[in-house]
């Protein structure tokens, strides 16, 4: 095994960007601090393809099988002689899969903030919390040790906060950024507790000790949490789908979505930060990390499973009906991380019938790079536009021909449309569904042509639609450190998909062979190309513009004479019956329903509060009485009733 | 024999004699109140760190007394509390009338509990209590222009008065059946009869009140409110933590045949605490009355560790009432100044605060991030420690609604830091100048806040004497 000390530095030095610019920033190097962030990241993103190179390339392997690394390892806690907390830094196919694509969105996104955030007051601030929430998600990834996880798990957590809430003189900033981080802290204490349950029967916190004992069927341990219950759940369920629902709250999945939406305040950047690489994927992450366990359990993968796939067909169907060109991309993160979900879901560990794992992991490899270049590309239009609004937009395509490009390429990515990445990746999900439920596939199909279909409305209502309205402060596209970033992420969401990773990440580290079935393939794709005419017809051009109907695509409509009809089919299957009957319920419940459950929560709370706060009556003779009132209640409670 | 007596009395004759001198002081010529602040708070610290030297165990008296090292370090962390506070209330103190008297009272009070946390002995425990408790009342009369303090005083006394003779009567019911008063002997006689029970239940009650337990809290709002900043102080964390530390020992070894007993009391006033605590401080405004809420609910996370019965659950609690010094006091520290040298106490008076006062917005956060349990806050890993070594038992409903709870604890915390540094006001609280004594305890409550969590070897030292018992 050769030497892969050098990796701490990767999480290390934005650490130390952060410690250097937080402490000094706003005095000494104002204006060099973006400068100074974006070199740090790219000294890390350099290190960690050098050590996927050694490890994919070079060393990895021993007998065709990837290895587990542990590059350096101290005790730091030693709570019992069993369970001692660890803080390590473990390399194997997925750490370096993700070491690559968080420092790689991260230093575009550190770059592309150089001209988007130009001229912001607490500059050097913003590039200290993005050092931060880099190191978090780093040492997250490189993490050995369920407790160290669960550290930098809050961390991510806490820079996220920040981050959201960067505008601390919005007021619907700072609420959202309370909200992200109360939703996700709920969720959270899911995590602690299944954490709790996983290493009182584990008895330990070492993932690949915990994975050894709690997988197989003869070990003591593994006895131990499957023959204990709660409420008629065994142990070993409880404490993954209580570890699912911290990863559900990070990662946005129903019904603990509702943060992500509210969560597009903060800087358009860091919208693509968290959306691409950093803490929504931390929930799949965490999945996968921990899969092993979770594939002995049949009843918490289910819930994976269906969590995951209804997660992606609620977002794809709000996503349709949104105006808010951010939030149509949040909601289509949490349809594409829905995807990875029930992905692993439907994987088994190993071999073949492993497929759903590679793919899921695949998908999110892909995903972080159109994922952030979409977004990276929205902020570009916002920073022109100065809105966030659709009808405030159109005919941009003009104005900023780079973006559009750009822009275009990010869609047909995620719209599965081949050479593109994301139809690599959805291809392998779509199949790993649907040799294992077919429902699920049923869901994820018409999900994937949903998505087809509001990605290109979004695009055609940006770049197409109508003229460009005349904007006052034309500054053009934007500068070069926001261009550059957007070029290299369209030319990785085309390549990316050319990587041979069913070769590298596997679920038990083995090489998978792949092979394209173009006979599978060819419904989805044309399902997919089907959603985007669709979108084409619908908003291509505004309707004072007929003519441009004639152009490319248009066309066929006009030459089979039955445009008007199909037109307003159209428009009456899905302005008549899918938005108001479909969409605009589910938008509904969602809002009403799952917010409004969480504000009734809030309120019974304080209500009960308000309601007690009568015992606290400041007079003395009154609380001698409860005193004793108290005490009789002790007595009578235990010598009587409960001995 | 004489050496072995003073030695093991050792912390004991350090305070009588800072109480000796202090009252040489007083009747010598007259001071400066600012001379006599740094006397003292020299004092104060040479006090502590004697603790750290030339200790041994043993016990005297016939078993009364007894010490050894975990003991010493308890009286170490109350030592150290004991002085922060005292570095903390400089700045009231400074145009005090009356400086050397409150020294004398809360250093008899010390005295008391050092005495209850090294008793072997029901009779000694009582005592010990009581000396702890009667100079506290006086202490809270302090401000003596404000009716408040008054009434504060009067309510801790009269309150106080009522647990005493509940403990008291459950004390002389343990002695009718068992006919002793060591707690080595006691739990020979003990078992799980009527009436051993109620001695329990009565002797307990008088402990709950004392560390503010539901349904024995009610006086704790009232008191802390009134009280000046530092004998608030004084009350909620060296007070608190004095009895919880003798209640362990107590519960583990002198009532150990009632064990189920005593873990289902605890279970339900566990909950009851963190469920009430929470749902109050959720409504206060002033950051005083939040601050005696908020720690009853913390009283209530503590008491899910003793339920614990083992080695683990003692560490626990230990370990966690040392960072509640720093977390607490932080916070307390930050609210004294605030209060003596502005005047302002009410969580809408903070808004803006960060504009005017960076620094010490800094500590008030970190502080309450601790206090709620966030990471790497060393109040996380108080609370996690305690929750793992009461989930030992295998209650997961009193994990469960104990950990919820942490949530809605985020909540009111958060509440107050979004006052800090996110609304905005007209006029924030003018920029204050923070005296050198009060900066220094904010900077070691700080820098404890942040290494007791990370520096792994304070958890391991005090998980290895907690074998001691």
């Amino acid at each position: 095994m050769s030497n892969y000390s050098y990796i701490v530095w990767i999480p290390l030095l934005p650490l130390l960007t952060f410690l250097l610019l937080g402490l000094f920033g706003r005095r000494y190097v104002k204006n060099f601090s973006g400068i100074l962030g974006s070199a740090s990241l790219l000294v890390s993103t350099v290190l960690s393809l050098l050590a996927a190179r050694q490890y994919f390339l070079q060393d990895g392997q021993l007998n065709g099988v990837y290895q587990k690394i542990i590059a350096f390892k101290f005790t730091w806690l030693e709570f019992s002689p069993n369970v001692s907390i660890d803080i390590s830094a473990v390399i194997d196919p997925i750490s370096v899969m993700m070491l690559v694509v968080v420092t790689f969105v991260s230093l575009m996104v550190h770059v592309f903030s150089l001209g988007y955030m130009k001229g912001e007051e607490r500059f050097a601030t913003y590039y200290a919390y993005l050092g931060l929430f880099t190191f978090s998600m780093l040492g997250l990834v490189l993490s050995g040790n369920l407790f160290q996880i669960y550290m930098f798990w809050e961390l991510v957590g806490v820079s996220s906060y920040l981050l959201i809430g960067y505008y601390y003189y919005k007021p619907s900033a700072v609420a959202a950024s309370k909200k992200a981080f109360i939703v996700t802290r709920f969720a959270d204490l899911g995590f602690l507790i299944g954490i709790l349950v996983l290493a009182f029967y584990g008895q330990t916190l070492d993932i690949s000790m915990l994975i050894e004992r709690l997988t197989s069927t003869q070990s003591a341990e593994f006895t131990g949490i499957t023959t204990a219950g709660f409420l008629g759940v065994s142990m070993l369920t409880w404490g993954l789908s209580l570890v699912f629902i911290g990863g559900a709250g990070k990662s946005a999945m129903f019904p603990l979505h509702i943060w992500l939406p509210d969560a597009m305040e903060g800087p358009t950047p860091v919208s693509a930060l968290i959306h691409a690489a950093t803490m929504v994927v931390a929930g799949v992450y965490l999945v996968a990390r921990l899969f092993p366990i979770f594939s002995v359990d049949g009843v918490s993968l289910q819930l994976v499973t269906y969590v995951g796939a209804f997660s992606a067909l609620l977002a794809a169907i709000i996503a349709c009906t949104q105006t808010d060109i951010k939030r149509v991309l949040a909601y289509s993160t949490m349809s594409q991380i829905g995807y990875m979900m029930f992905a692993l879901g439907v994987s088994k560990q190993g071999g073949e019938s492993g497929l759903g794992y590679m793919a899921s992991m695949f998908h999110l490899f892909t995903h972080a790079f159109f994922k952030s270049l979409l977004f990276l590309g929205a902020g570009a239009v916002i920073h022109l536009v100065h809105s966030n609004d659709m009808k405030d937009m159109g005919g941009l395509r003009k104005l900023m021909p780079v973006t559009h490009i750009a822009f275009l390429v990010g869609c047909l990515a995620i719209a599965g449309v081949p050479p593109f990445a994301g139809f690599f990746s959805k291809e392998e999900i779509l199949l790993a569904a649907f040799h294992s439920n077919k429902l699920i596939f049923g869901v994820a199909l018409f999900t994937a042509a949903l998505t087809s279909f509001y990605m290109f409305r979004l695009y055609f209502s940006i770049f197409w639609n109508k003229e460009a309205a005349h904007h006052p402060h034309d500054h053009g596209e934007g500068t070069f450190s926001m261009k550059f970033p957007l070029v290299i992420l369209a030319i990785c969401a085309v390549v990316v998909g050319f990587v041979p990773f069913a070769h590298f990440v596997t679920s038990d580290g083995v090489a998978l062979e792949t092979h394209m079935d173009l006979g599978f393939s060819a419904v989805p794709v044309g399902l997919s190309l089907l959603a985007i005419l669709l979108a084409s017809v619908m908003y291509r051009v505004a309707n004072d513009k007929p003519d441009k109907v004639a152009g490319t695509m248009g066309g066929l409509y006009k030459a089979a004479s039955r445009k008007f009809y199909m037109d307003e089919l159209y428009l009456f299957i899905t302005k008549k019956i899918i938005f108001p009957l479909v969409g605009q319920p589910i938008a509904w419940i969602d809002k009403n329903i799952v917010d409004g459950l969480m504000n009734w929560l809030a309120a019974v709370t304080a209500k009960i509060s308000e309601l007690i706060k009568g015992l606290q009556s400041g007079k003395v003779q009154n609380y001698a009485l409860y005193f004793f009132g108290g005490v009789a209640a002790l007595g009578v409670l235990f010598i009587y009733i409960w001995k | 024999m004489v050496t072995e007596f003073f030695i093991l009395l050792k912390q004991e004759l350090v305070i009588t004699a800072i109480v000796f001198l202090l009252l040489f002081l007083k009747l010598g010529k007259d001071r400066s109140n600012e001379s006599v602040l740094t006397i003292v708070n020299v004092l104060l610290f040479v006090n502590l760190a004697a603790g750290f030297f030339g200790n041994q165990e043993g016990t005297i008296f016939n078993d009364m007394f007894r010490t050894n090292s975990l003991i010493v370090f308890e009286k170490n962390i109350l030592n150290l509390a004991f002085w922060l506070i005292s570095l903390q209330s400089y700045a009231w103190l400074r145009t005090h009338k009356h400086v050397i008297e409150f020294y004398l009272l809360l250093l008899t009070s010390l005295l008391g509990m050092f005495f209850m946390i090294s008793s072997g002995n029901l009779l000694m425990f009582y005592l010990g209590l009581e000396m702890s408790t009667i100079p506290l009342a006086a202490a809270a009369n302090f401000d003596l222009a404000k009716r408040q303090s008054s009434e504060a005083a009067m309510k801790l006394i009269i309150s106080s008065a009522f647990s005493s003779g509940l403990l008291l009567f459950g004390i002389s019911l343990v002695y009718g059946v068992s006919g002793t008063l060591l707690f080595n002997e006691i739990p020979a006689h003990l078992s799980a009869d009527p009436l051993h029970i109620l001695a329990f239940i009565l002797f307990f009650s008088g402990i709950a009140f004392k560390i503010s337990a539901v349904p024995f809290h009610l006086w704790t709002a009232d008191v802390y409110e009134g009280a000046p900043v530092a004998v608030t102080s004084f009350l909620s964390v060296v007070s608190k933590g004095a009895v919880l530390f003798v209640l362990v020992p107590i519960l583990y070894r002198a009532f150990q045949p009632l064990a189920g007993t005593w873990y289902n009391i605890l279970f339900v006033l566990a909950l009851a605490t963190i469920i009430i605590g929470n749902l109050f401080a959720i409504r206060q405004n002033n950051l005083k009355r939040f601050l005696a809420f908020s720690s009853i609910a913390q009283v209530g996370f503590i008491l899910v560790g003793v339920s614990a019965g083992s080695p683990a659950g003692m560490a626990s609690v230990v370990f966690f009432i040392l960072v509640y010094v720093f977390s607490n006091l932080a916070a307390f520290g930050v609210i004294s100044l605030v209060s003596a040298l502005a005047g302002k106490e009410n969580v809408t008076d903070y808004k803006g605060f960060y504009t005017t006062n960076p620094f010490l917005s800094w500590i008030l956060t970190i502080a309450l991030f601790s206090l709620a349990g966030v990471p790497p806050a060393a109040g996380f890993f108080g609370k996690f420690f305690l929750l793992i070594a009461g989930a030992a038992r295998g209650n997961y409903w009193l994990i469960s609604i104990a950990a919820l709870n942490m949530v809605v604890s985020f909540y009111y915390y958060l509440r107050v830091v979004k006052a800090i540094f996110m609304d905005s006001n007209e006029q924030p609280i003018s920029r204050i100048t923070v005296p050198v004594l009060p900066k220094l305890s904010l900077y070691i409550c700080l820098v404890g806040i942040i290494l007791t969590g990370l520096a792994s070897f304070v958890y391991d030292y005090i998980y290895s004497l907690s074998y001691g018992l």
